[in-house]
């Protein structure tokens, strides 16, 4: 409890109490400008369609690592974890150049109008990139933990193989589900490095919110960072509250 | 519906875990599958449920005399109960038993108050009906494998297979359910195959007992039959204790420890070695003084007398130990401590010859005389 009010709680009051010295009224001007509002909206709406490909994504691997052998699963269950050690700044520079209209990809996808540099789409991808190696950690070891048996009661009850899944494994995983996708996605709110390398951070268009906080610290202007940071803070926290009791009510059957 | 096993063989890489299996359950018995870990009931039942198949072109499994090869499991009309019950944990007991019935094809399902009327017809069956709406994690080991059991006769099976359906409870609540599963058969009459380690449970259930050793069918029979008359020194040895001797039968006698009794017709005359000798524990008549019966001399080494029968552990000077059951009267009777003297008649005798077949077993009578019960040759009659 002590080391969680240090890390956390300290931090956070702080960040409370420098956007408190703004007058409300500068406070209202800071975080409510047609800029902001557009890299909220992008923050999170980029973070939420990450989130959601995530889920999918995350789910897809998770089950081919657990219940599928073939030669290189350990590299490549090594593989998943690559994105929380790199620093993600290596990463938006590789996609930024993988996706350029003379980049090894860009090459090929420019010319059919996907621009996946320096747009949303490429925003989109990086998050997936770092918010992956969540969705599928948490849904992993669930996966791994389902017994089989499980699976062959269900079709010794003569259960076909997809009503297996959605009536007796899909409901084991959807707390796990559920928070793999609540993880990737706080983490991609939260997410700078890449992003910046990636978006081009034009104003209304690619620019994010942390991105926003950083310009405004440039300018000096820590009273109005803090403020859009606020800002953040409480759409996350209420967000992650929220996807909390989705978890709880989706384990309701675990006393 | 009666169920038939021709030829079947399994192998799990090189480890054979059913070797040539030949097996028939006639309708509405209840069967048990008996033997040590590793000796492939497990896997012998999974390939009648159809959870497992047997090594390509090994044989054949027939439900009602047709091969059923084709049929997945949820086709065979089985209900198979898992040893650790296998419970849909996010579902209420209601639900978990009402699973097989709403997975049915619209066709074929009941409508929901039918469901709900023959779910709750199986509760009362298992004795759960007042704790339907509870979830497995609120239930005790006992309760969730009759849930379990409910479950698999909710798609009104034609054969019930339990996987060591008591294994992970408690003595106590498996002593209860026991009684209460062979209580259940009476009722329902479906043909029942269970998997056992436990020989009292095989003994004590079923109409029949499947001894299994090494992937191979050791014997079948009556739990009577398997029990007095063992096919071989593996049934011998797993349905119970036993102490076991090296003897040879020689000139018409029979000798094995410091015993030597008179055999005439045994081998018809001739020399039998090795011969191994099985004496359970409760077939020994202990006395205190040599009285003229054929009998091993030992000293008392322990006196365990807790619990309905009181355990003796006796060694001979030639360093046999022997383990020996008295009732509890008898032991008042004899007045013994570790140190007395002992002199122990074989009641019941049972000779095999190169591990395996029994050769013949013998009662001996209290008045000295040995009667034979059944006698073979080994070179044949």
């Amino acid at each position: 409890m002590f080391y969680l009010s240090v890390l956390v709680l300290l931090p956070i009051m702080a960040c409370f109490f420098k956007a408190s010295t703004l007058s409300w009224n500068e406070f209202w001007s800071a975080v409510w400008t047609e800029r902001t509002r557009a890299a909220y909206s992008l923050t999170f709406g980029a973070s939420l369609v990450a989130a959601f490909v995530n889920l999918f994504l995350g789910l897809l691997i998770a089950w081919v690592l657990v219940r599928y052998s073939f030669p290189g699963k350990r590299i490549m269950d090594s593989l998943v974890d690559l994105p929380l050690a790199l620093p993600t700044a290596v990463g938006g520079l590789v996609y930024a150049s993988l996706y350029v209209p003379n980049g090894w990809l860009g090459r090929f996808l420019v010319p059919l109008g996907i621009q996946a540099a320096y747009s949303r789409l490429g925003i989109v991808l990086v998050l997936i990139f770092v918010g992956l190696p969540f969705a599928v950690r948490t849904v992993q070891p669930i996966l791994e933990e389902i017994d089989p048996e499980t699976e062959e009661a269900s079709s010794s009850l003569g259960a076909t193989r997809w009503q297996s899944f959605r009536r007796v494994i899909f409901p084991a995983l959807l707390p796990a589900l559920i928070t793999g996708f609540a993880l990737s996605f706080a983490r991609s709110i939260g997410e700078y490095g890449s992003v910046v390398f990636v978006s081009g951070n034009m104003p209304y268009k690619t620019e994010i919110a942390p991105i926003l906080i950083v310009a405004r610290l440039e300018e000096f202007a820590y009273g109005e960072a803090t403020a859009i940071a606020v800002v953040l803070l409480v759409i996350s926290f209420s967000m992650l509250v929220l996807i909390n009791r989705l978890v709880r009510w989706s384990r309701r059957y675990a006393i | 519906m009666s169920i038939e096993v021709r030829n079947i063989s399994k192998s799990f890489g090189a480890f054979k875990a059913l070797d040539d299996v030949s097996l028939q359950v006639p309708k509405g018995q209840l069967v048990a599958l008996l033997g040590p870990s590793g000796s492939g009931k497990t896997t012998l039942l999974r390939i009648i449920a159809g959870l497992e198949f047997g090594d390509p072109g090994s044989g054949l499994v027939l439900f009602h005399g047709s091969d059923v090869a084709n049929y997945r499991v949820g086709d065979r009309g089985v209900g198979f109960v898992f040893q650790h019950y296998a419970l849909f944990r996010h579902l209420s007991v209601f639900e978990n038993v009402a699973f097989g019935l709403r997975v049915k094809p619209r066709r074929e399902r009941p409508s929901k108050s039918e469901i709900r009327q023959r779910v709750m017809d199986l509760l009362k069956l298992v004795q759960l009906d007042r704790l339907a709406d509870r979830y497995p994690s609120q239930l005790s080991g006992g309760q969730r494998q009759r849930v379990a059991l409910a479950r698999a006769l909710a798609v009104e099976p034609k054969v019930l297979l339990l996987d060591e359906p008591f294994g992970a409870l408690d003595a106590k609540v498996r002593q209860e359910l026991r009684q209460w599963l062979r209580r259940l058969h009476e009722e329902i009459h479906v043909t029942t195959l269970f998997v056992t380690h436990d020989q009292d449970e095989a003994l004590e259930l079923a109409d029949r007992v499947v001894v299994m050793n090494h992937g191979r069918i050791e014997q079948i029979g009556t739990p009577e039959q398997v029990f007095q008359e063992p096919a071989t020194e593996f049934v011998m040895n797993f349905l119970g204790s036993v102490n076991v001797f090296h003897g040879r039968a020689e000139g018409g006698r029979l000798r094995f420890s410091n015993l030597e009794m008179h055999a005439p017709d045994l081998a018809n005359g001739a020399e039998v070695t090795p011969l191994r000798i099985f004496v359970r524990p409760h077939d020994w008549t202990f006395e205190t003084h040599d009285n003229g019966t054929p009998c091993v001399r030992a000293t008392l080494r322990t006196v365990n007398a807790a619990g309905p029968k009181v355990r003796l552990q006796l060694v001979t000077d030639e360093g046999d130990v022997i383990n020996v059951e008295i009732s509890q009267e008898r032991y008042g009777e004899l007045g013994i401590s570790p140190g007395s003297a002992a002199f122990l008649a074989p009641r019941d005798i049972k000779l095999f010859k190169d591990q395996k077949d029994l050769l013949a077993t013998w009662r001996v009578a209290q008045d000295v005389t040995v009667e034979e019960e059944r006698l073979l040759s080994p070179e044949g009659p």
